[in-house]
């Protein structure tokens, strides 16, 4: 291994020493990330489960087994009254799902806040995620460096934690009548009821498409490196 | 032992400390203004208390939304209706004439009223959105007598935390705190849209629970008991729901 790589290019050669303690990522990062990973696979698994009893999506206020799709998935129904292509019904898991699905979610906000809080008070968002201008080149797309990002890392990180999951949270709550009986605004604002369902199902699904590809990076710049960077610190 | 991890030592150790009184004291006052539900027992029982003690708080005289006129659902989805036995089906032959809701529990004179007897209590009117805990809704213009009226006649005394409503299906009971039962679009519906609440959307009578999920809106009311605990009825987790794994409290 290249241990030059170790250190931030400006780094003065007398900082070496004392560099080597600081760990790649710090501790409030890396219990905050095991955190929500586990809250986001809750999450996950049991929004799928829940979409399967009702795989309908619609725009708007209202919309039902009665009314036109916006668009179907092409799966079976945990519900038999939901008109599918199948001629049978998957096993119905709402009820678990729900209950963890809602406390998956508080893990995830509040852990959340403390990440951003943490963040912003010791300027982890302006160090480590926000790109600088100087690094808006074709050669640092390229430049697979475990001791820092490259700006397409930064900005889809950024985008992750400042709008895929405020708007999960947000098209989630409005999902919730009484949340919208005090809040109006929060649906009224996403075209309706059905609207926020559908939205919330299209940023679920993006943060699907980022967490694929997360995993597929680690695994494939040293997985083993990367997971104790996460974990211990260490590189 | 350095400077530097002996002060990181004694500050997480604060922290932690800090951490768990602060979690106690909020237990405590939780407890002290029932935003504790009764089915925050079991490993979901954190997130159901969070979710039911934010809701409260933030949610305690707000209103459904309502919707105009214009956008009542011209095909409102009925749902599964419980299997109907021979009571009901005599009752329904007879145009529910017969059919009987009883108030009992907490309250200064237990009654029982017919049809007739809600329809000349005070008549509200509301057009709602119906929302299923599976995804769908369908908005409709729901009319009755307000539960409050009710259990104004009935006389319901200050101890009174909850009210519970049971229907013509013994597995489909329900409770709500006195923030819905006494909640001004909490609805004992026996009218939709231009005529009698139909059967399969609950006729004769339904409990309209509006800030809450479908499934708190239960059909076929027959009887409502006012209580001071939960404890007393089925498996003590408030409703059926929680004994079918589905949460207490709905509003999510």
């Amino acid at each position: 291994m290249d241990t030059k790589a170790c250190y931030a290019p400006d780094m003065p050669v007398g900082a070496a020493t004392q560099q080597r303690q600081i760990p790649r990522h710090s501790a409030v990062v890396r219990v905050t990330h095991w955190i929500t990973a586990a809250a986001f696979l809750a999450l996950l698994v049991t929004g799928i489960e829940i979409l399967i009893s009702h795989p309908r999506f619609y725009w708007g206020e209202t919309g039902n087994s009665l009314t036109t799709p916006l668009f179907q998935i092409p799966i079976p129904s945990s519900r038999d009254l939901v008109p599918t292509r199948f001629d049978y019904v998957l096993p119905d898991q709402n009820g678990w799902s729900r209950y963890l699905h809602f406390q998956a979610a508080w893990a995830a906000v509040l852990t959340g806040l403390i990440y951003a809080a943490a963040g912003l008070w010791s300027g982890h968002f302006r160090k480590n995620l926000l790109p600088a201008s100087t690094e808006w080149t074709w050669r640092t797309f390229h430049h697979a460096d475990i001791h820092t990002y490259n700006p397409l890392q930064r900005v889809t990180y950024l985008t992750v934690i400042f709008v895929l999951f405020p708007l999960a949270i947000w098209t989630g709550l409005a999902l919730s009548p009484a949340f919208d009986s005090a809040v109006p605004a929060a649906v009224t604002s996403l075209a309706g009821r059905q609207s926020a369902r559908t939205l919330h199902f299209f940023v679920s699904m993006s943060l699907l498409i980022f967490f694929a590809v997360h995993i597929a990076m680690v695994a494939l710049t040293g997985f083993r490196r990367r997971m104790r960077a996460m974990t211990t610190g260490r590189v | 032992m350095n400077n530097i991890s002996r002060r990181k030592a004694l500050t997480s150790g604060l922290a932690t400390a800090t951490g768990f009184a602060g979690i106690a004291a909020a237990a405590r006052l939780a407890r002290r203004y029932r935003l504790i539900p009764p089915d925050s027992g079991g490993i979901y029982g954190p997130g159901e208390t969070l979710t039911y003690a934010a809701q409260r708080i933030l949610t305690a005289h707000s209103l459904a939304r309502e919707f105009p006129r214009s956008m009542i659902s011209k095909v409102p989805f009925a749902n599964e209706t419980s299997p109907r036995n021979e009571a009901f089906q005599r009752l329904q032959a007879s145009g529910f004439k017969d059919w009987r809701l009883a108030v009992d529990g907490l309250v200064a004179n237990p009654v029982s009223f017919s049809l007739a007897d809600l329809r000349r209590l005070p008549v509200h009117s509301q057009i709602t959105e119906v929302v299923c805990e599976e995804g769908w809704s369908y908005i409709a213009e729901w009319i009755g007598t307000p539960l409050v009226e009710v259990l104004k006649a009935a006389g319901i005394l200050p101890p009174a935390r909850y009210v519970v409503y049971f229907s013509t299906d013994r597995d489909w009971w329900d409770s709500i705190d006195m923030a819905d039962a006494l909640h001004p679009q909490t609805l004992l519906t026996w009218a939709m849209n231009d005529g009698d609440l139909a059967v399969p959307f609950g006729g004769p009578l339904r409990l309209r629970v509006p800030r809450q999920l479908g499934y708190k809106s239960v059909k076929y009311i027959t009887r409502l008991t006012a209580a001071d605990s939960l404890k007393g009825f089925g498996k003590g987790l408030g409703s059926a729901s929680p004994e079918g794994g589905y949460a207490w409290y709905a509003g999510i």
